[in-house]
């Protein structure tokens, strides 16, 4: 479905179901290069089990119109904006990778309007390298296969988004290469990754929020190591913050390369 | 798990989908001859029938054996993901039965596999889907026959049997001109010689009852996805882009933003129509899979020193294999096949049709049957044979002679293969 955010149209996969305000909502934010289809198996089972889902493609990407967010704070005030024109007085706030990055900026700035935040594939600082940031510029369809090999732990995943036989190594490629594509004014690969690789508001973030956290990280995550993600752990319980912590033997696209263990992780987190 | 670049192919064929098996732990792939698969609860029953879990439900839609083969040829095809079907013919079938319906159009190389001829000639048209026949090397034709309701575009990498190298960039950019994707049979290229979803072909099947099986063992075929063509933008794939109320609403391409044809096409096409395959014939094509990088490379170089005989032989009046120059293919050959034209081909014997008879009739290693793509080496009469209800004018649009003779090339010792059509060539010239 599409609300009207900040003046431009802004889709929303709903798993499947009929947006209900009524029920408790969750909302998924995706990465770099992906839309709302990356989070297909995990948010269409969400929406059958008592949620109402909101998977959105960010601005500038896919099916939503606008500027492409040029920081994760820009892309944190649009998902407070999003909030507000669904409606929504509190959501829990589900992000993968750069857009972890934006649910944990818009969590610490929308308070006790979150009500859960999962961190699936979070680091800080999520500092990208030069070549990779070079390379996203200069040759993109190079770096997307740089990428995908990063994010990739097996060649032989599981039954996945597509069902049996999908081959997500290809299904990435693909999507990424569509993402790309749908924006022709901004290059939305070089402009994320410098979102990602500037934040610097991630330990004061942590410390601000209001609501219990959840890492999602996969062990063999060579775009965003898991231990990558220990500082804001480690600046969580010192915030005192409410934390699990949920390590998967997977790389760095746990929805596709575990999809249930991912599921259930969220699932069960956000059901306390 | 691979390092920092993409895996290679010959790894990705001994590799792609199959990991020890994390129960027994076996190594080679197993074979699960079951039905179905038992649910852990009710609720995992409903999720997985509504598509809020992935895996296994009943063998006709899936099946862990047959998933390995679909992943690993989607790799192999740098695609996004693929189904295995009972043949070539039902993964053509169900290429075009998840695309379109009555009143729909399809624009098609002349230079098709008779079975397919029939397909589209005989038998869609009573179902309402016309087809427009262009001579592959036409491009303009293939722009011309588009028309408001065409909804694809198809055509075979090299066709049979005269060996017309399929233009795909061309003919793909003509179908992305017209908002309509570019189906491509690889059959005789295998992935191996030739990828067509990277040359711009949106769609890919094969008959993997030739080279994917190698070993003249079982019948199947396989459609693979490259995700490349944006059915939305596109505006006529209704059965992909609107709720679909045969599956509670569901709009394929928002569940996925580039595998919405693979989505409908399991979800309606493997559960409507049935064709699906056999786990013990997944597992026989993987089989011969693991080793298609060796026995292709081996087909072509048996390939390059027959055809050098043939086309050497004062009694072979033509030798249609595109790596020679005297093929109009030649050039785009060069360009679009560099390891190779493929190992099945046709030439003419200066002749009449019992002379061709007596030189078929004259062959021991060759076999004469209806099949290509085996380890060992065939040979065929299409006129009389895969091609025998087409009329002459077709045979002639097709490329095809009444003394044409058909050779697919197997592994045997080239030596072997060369003395042997010697030793025919002389009988059927006494």
């Amino acid at each position: 479905m599409y609300f009207q955010v900040n003046g431009h149209s802004t889709y929303c996969y709903t798993g499947g179901k009929s947006f209900d305000p009524a029920k408790p909502t969750v909302v998924f934010i995706h990465g770099v290069l992906n839309d709302h289809s990356v989070w297909v198996l995990q948010t269409r089972y969400m929406a059958h089990h008592g949620w109402n889902v909101l998977a959105v493609d960010l601005p500038g990407h896919c099916r939503s119109e606008g500027e492409a967010p040029a920081s994760v704070e820009e892309a944190a005030k649009f998902v407070g904006a999003l909030l507000d024109a669904a409606g929504l007085k509190k959501a829990a706030l589900v992000g993968h990778s750069w857009g972890s990055l934006i649910a944990l900026e818009a969590a610490s700035r929308l308070k006790e309007r979150v009500s859960h935040l999962v961190l699936v594939g979070v680091a800080y600082p999520m500092k990208v390298s030069k070549t990779l940031l070079d390379a996203s510029l200069e040759a993109p369809q190079k770096a997307i296969h740089m990428i995908n090999v990063f994010s990739r732990a097996t060649l032989a995943p599981p039954p996945s988004a597509l069902g049996p036989g999908t081959w997500v190594w290809g299904n990435s490629v693909a999507l990424n290469r569509r993402v790309l594509a749908s924006n022709p004014k901004v290059n939305v690969f070089h402009r994320g990754f410098t979102a990602c690789d500037s934040y610097a508001n991630g330990e004061a973030a942590i410390s601000a929020i209001t609501c219990p956290v959840l890492f999602v990280l996969g062990k063999e995550d060579q775009m965003t190591q898991a231990r990558a993600a220990q500082s804001l752990i480690d600046k969580a319980k010192e915030s005192g913050q409410s934390f699990k912590v949920a390590r998967l033997p997977v790389g760095h696209h746990q929805m596709t390369e575990a999809p249930d263990p991912t599921l259930f992780a969220i699932r069960d987190f956000l059901a306390q | 798990m691979p390092g920092y670049s993409d895996p290679g192919f010959d790894t990705l064929a001994l590799h792609a989908g199959a990991q020890p098996d994390p129960t027994t732990g076996a190594r080679a792939v197993p074979i699960h001859l079951t039905t179905s698969f038992v649910f852990e609860s009710s609720d995992h029953a409903a999720a997985l029938f509504n598509l809020e879990r992935s895996g296994h439900v009943y063998s006709r839609i899936s099946n862990p054996t047959t998933a390995v083969l679909e992943q690993r040829v989607a790799a192999l095809e740098e695609g996004i993901g693929a189904i295995a079907t009972a043949s070539g013919q039902a993964a053509l079938h169900l290429s075009i039965a998840t695309l379109m319906g009555a009143g729909s159009h399809i624009v098609a190389s002349t230079a098709l596999y008779g079975g397919s001829q029939n397909l589209l000639h005989y038998t869609l048209r009573r179902f309402g889907i016309s087809t427009t026949f262009v001579k592959p090397g036409d491009i303009d034709g293939w722009r011309a026959a588009i028309r408001p309701e065409t909804k694809l575009l198809f055509g075979e990498t090299i066709g049979n049997p005269g060996l017309e190298v399929l233009d795909i960039p061309q003919v793909s950019a003509i179908a992305h001109e017209a908002g309509v994707p570019l189906l491509v049979d690889s059959t005789l290229t295998s992935p191996y010689l030739l990828q067509p979803l990277r040359s711009g072909a949106d769609l890919v099947y094969h008959s993997a009852t030739k080279f994917l099986s190698g070993h003249g063992t079982v019948i199947g075929g396989i459609v693979v996805d490259g995700g490349s063509f944006d059915w939305e933008r596109s505006g006529k794939f209704a059965e992909l882009t609107q709720p679909y109320d045969g599956f509670h609403n569901m709009v394929f391409t928002e569940e996925s933003t580039v595998g919405a044809f693979l989505l409908r096409a399991r979800r309606e096409g493997l559960r409507d129509f049935g064709a699906c395959m056999s786990p013990h014939t997944a597992w026989l094509i993987l089989q011969g899979i693991e080793t298609l990088p060796l026995r292709m490379a081996r087909h072509m170089s048996n390939t390059e020193k027959v055809v050098e005989f043939l086309a050497a032989h004062p009694f072979v009046a033509r030798v249609g294999h595109p790596m020679l120059q005297s093929h109009p293919s030649h050039e785009l050959a060069r360009k679009l096949l560099p390891k190779g034209a493929g190992s099945v081909f046709s030439f003419d014997l200066k002749g009449n049709r019992e002379q061709g008879k007596k030189f078929i009739e004259g062959l021991k290693l060759f076999s004469h049957l209806a099949n290509v793509g085996d380890c060992r080496s065939l040979v065929i009469h299409p006129a009389s044979t895969t091609h025998f209800r087409m009329s002459d004018e077709a045979l002639a649009a097709g490329g095809i002679s009444q003394g044409t003779i058909r050779l697919s090339i197997g592994l045997e010792d080239p030596d072997d293969l060369i003395e042997d059509l010697k030793r025919a060539l002389r009988a059927a010239e006494k």
